[in-house]
């Protein structure tokens, strides 16, 4: 075997000033030579882990294998049937945990750019002509997916491509999900969710705004005078938490689903072009550190703040952000004050925040969650000043649809129960998966969900129609 | 796409649309909204439902012209579109049976009452409607809401025509016994100041007081939490846990802060629209 190289091959982003001023996309993608040179330090393990690692199981040495040939159409075909949201998760999937973290060549030096060669596949399809599929022929069952986002997307572009009627409802004016509202133009540029989108309606999926299920009709309504045969719950995790201190309902504190929602569902980015207003002052402080943390403050300093912090009360071991998202933020400026308990907002008496009053921490014993619990140090409170304060500190499912519709069981975090061999809920022929099922989570475990789903419903489906 | 069957012009700035939507007018409730949006890039406004009829698909909404989304929205014609339309939202009004309710409504916000008292009439509860203006041709839907309750009271600043003084005085009047009965409940929609008023009027009485909130929205499904209020010192949504809400546990305070906070990029928004639309007249 040949020697392989010890390096992974560098994605190229946009210089870290300039990029932290728009909302154009940070990361510039491979060209077909880094490609291929990439794809070309892939070992092609006989048993492979890194499809192991990959929640939609995407056959990753063949796929490395065509691009290391140049057999881009191959490569397109292998990865979209295992995945209908490349270009997505391409860009927002953390590889460096799934795929990448289990690949042999990790063991010793870098992995291969999994992530980035998935990317490069998907945008390698989207500057070709597009090529017309033939439709499967057309089953007698309708399915409804109940929500747009991830899960019910993917859920939709298999059973779509197994010929069931897929019609998916969604409640926002635009589908997506968190792809839409929650992840920023400059992770994931919307003319490519679009795209991928617009390949999923040619492969049949109907798409439907502006419902929501549970107000606008009942689920039972989709059995009862729809005539679906199944249903697929993927309404994620949209109910934003918020911390119970002082202060919160100031004006300049946001939800990162509130503050993030302005600016890429409703574009407020472009205002006064668009109608969505957004206030955003000098300094904005972001309470929690996962990736919509990340997502939120970077996202801030584009809309014009002058100074964005994060602000957590444990340390950087502990974040819960993408590594890259992490040296992103850094490189564009973003402050972090670990070990920093934000106790009260404060504001004037207008109603404006003025500042966020903290107490400094320090690490004890580890936690339930292992991880080492912070504690308050007595007398160190102090008061950052501060325009804004967005909290992102985790989001749970959004009971609206449960609350509506009889059998439905949840846990006590509010998510669906599945059943322990199939990811059917209480409810015969209602499916669920992604957030809805685990809390919030990552678009790829929702995608695989989806997957899962569809298959357990076409295998259902075929039973029923057998026994008629 | 919902289609607008139905323009009537209220006052110069009130207009009345009804609109081709019918799941949701088949599944709405007394109490409930839908959120709309006008053009690509626009606004998503919360509107209260003022009526609704499964049987012909429609929703009735009134809209005053305040911003540049709702001067939009009231310059559509009847046969053309409203971008997106979605509902029915919120928790309906949830009244117990049998008793005499008042309905107050102040501004656009008294079309509101029209479907509500309709119902509560039709159960056999006893139904009185307040409605108030500054004068009398701004008194909206006056034949609809007296259709709708069994004694309509008409109030206004200047005496132009009923009562002359404010709803609250007129609402206080009855409470004090002057021959329409005393109220178990009263629900009151329109301007923030009235609502409040009307809280400080039933206060410290057994009147079981409503009043619907409208702050600024963006989802309308508890997502976003852009329309926290504070009620009894909980922070409640309004898209979800309400609109109404017990009038005396309500934050006023806080509801008009918040309200406020896009008042200088709203300016600047309106500006632009009349530069525009003085664009377009001149040119
Ligand atoms: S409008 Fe978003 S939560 Fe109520």
């Amino acid at each position: 075997m040949p020697a392989k190289r010890i390096t992974k091959t560098p994605m190229r982003t946009r210089d870290a000033k300039l990029r932290a001023t728009d909302f154009v996309e940070v990361n510039i993608g491979y060209k077909a030579e880094h490609a291929i040179f990439e794809a070309e330090r892939c070992l092609r393990c006989q048993q492979p882990p890194c499809t192991d690692g990959c929640p939609v199981h995407i056959p990753i040495p063949e796929l490395l294998h065509e691009v290391a040939a140049g057999n881009m159409e191959k490569a397109v075909d292998i990865l979209r049937t295992a995945n209908p949201l490349p270009a997505v998760c391409g860009r927002v999937c953390p590889q460096e945990e799934q795929c990448e973290n289990n690949c042999h060549m990790a063991k010793q030096y870098l992995p291969v750019g999994i992530g980035y060669l998935e990317r490069f596949i998907a945008d390698w399809e989207r500057s070709q002509p597009k090529k017309k599929k033939p439709k499967p022929p057309q089953r007698p069952q309708k399915v409804a997916v109940i929500g747009a986002g991830p899960a019910g997307l993917v859920c939709a572009g298999d059973l779509a491509r197994l010929g069931y009627p897929v019609t998916v409802f969604e409640g926002l004016h635009a589908p997506g999900g968190v792809l839409r509202y929650g992840i920023p133009e400059f992770r994931l540029p919307k003319d490519i969710l679009d795209w991928e989108i617009e390949l999923l309606k040619d492969m049949g999926v109907e798409i439907v705004c502006n419902v929501i299920v549970g107000k606008t009709f009942k689920l039972d309504d989709l059995f009862d005078k729809m005539g679906f045969s199944a249903v697929f719950i993927g309404t994620g995790a949209g109910l934003p938490s918020f911390l119970g201190i002082p202060g919160e309902n100031l004006n300049g504190v946001y939800s990162a689903n509130e503050f993030l929602t302005r600016i890429n569902l409703m574009q407020s980015y472009d205002f006064p072009n668009t109608d969505t207003p957004l206030y955003v002052g000098e300094r904005v402080a972001v309470i929690g550190a996962g990736n919509t943390a990340m997502d939120s403050v970077r996202s801030a300093l584009r809309m014009g703040s002058k100074e964005g912090m994060i602000v957590y009360r444990r340390t950087e071991k502990e974040m819960t952000a993408r590594q890259e998202e992490y040296e992103h933020a850094i490189e564009e400026g973003i402050q972090f004050r670990w070990l920093t308990n934000p106790i009260e907002i404060i504001g004037d008496e207008d109603g404006w925040v003025t500042g966020l009053k903290c107490l400094k921490m320090e690490l004890g014993e580890p936690d339930a969650s292992g991880r080492a619990r912070p504690i308050a140090i007595k007398g160190s409170e102090f008061i950052i000043p501060v325009e804004n304060v967005i909290l992102s500190i985790g989001t749970s499912p959004n009971p609206l649809l449960v609350n509506t519709t009889p059998g439905l069981e949840t846990n006590n975090k509010g998510c669906l129960v599945l059943e322990a061999n199939k990811p059917q809920t209480s409810r015969k022929r209602v499916y669920a998966g992604g957030d809805a099922v685990t809390g919030a989570a990552t678009v790829i475990l929702a995608a695989g969900a989806g997957k899962d789903a569809a298959t357990s419903i076409h295998a259902d489906l075929m039973a029923d129609l057998a026994e008629k | 796409m919902a289609k607008i069957i139905e323009k009537r012009i209220l006052t110069p700035v009130t207009k009345l649309f009804r609109i081709e939507a019918p799941m949701i007018a088949t599944s709405a409730r007394p109490g409930q909204f839908v959120i709309v949006r006008v053009r690509e890039g626009g606004e998503r406004i919360p509107l209260t439902i003022a009526d609704f009829d499964a049987k012909s698909g429609t929703v009735t909404i009134v809209v005053q012209e305040v911003g540049v989304t709702s001067r939009l929205l009231g310059a559509l014609e009847v046969g053309e579109n409203l971008l997106d339309i979605l509902g029915p939202l919120g928790e309906p009004a949830h009244i117990p049976p049998g008793g005499h309710v008042i309905g107050v409504g102040g501004g656009f916000g008294a079309a509101a009452l029209w479907c509500l008292m309709k119902e509560l009439k039709a159960r056999g509860d006893k139904t009185t409607i307040i409605l108030g203006a500054r004068q009398q041709d701004l008194l909206i839907l006056t034949d609809e809401l007296r259709e709708a309750c069994d004694a309509l009271e008409l109030c206004t600043d200047d005496g132009s025509v009923g009562f002359k003084g404010l709803v609250t005085q007129r609402l206080q009047q009855i409470m004090d016994g002057d021959g329409l009965g005393k109220p178990n409940h009263v629900i009151a929609i329109g301007p923030m100041p009235m609502m409040r008023a009307i809280a400080n009027t039933t206060s410290g009485t057994d009147i079981a007081t409503q009043v619907s909130m409208d702050p600024l929205m963006i989802d309308g499904t508890g997502m976003c939490g852009c329309c926290r209020v504070s009620v009894g010192g909980k922070t409640k949504f309004a898209c979800v846990d309400g609109p109404l809400f017990d009038a005396n546990l309500v934050d006023f305070d806080e509801a008009v802060k918040r309200n406020k906070i896009y008042v200088k990029k709203e300016k600047i928004a309106a500006e632009r629209q009349q530069k525009h639309l003085c664009e377009r007249t001149s040119s």
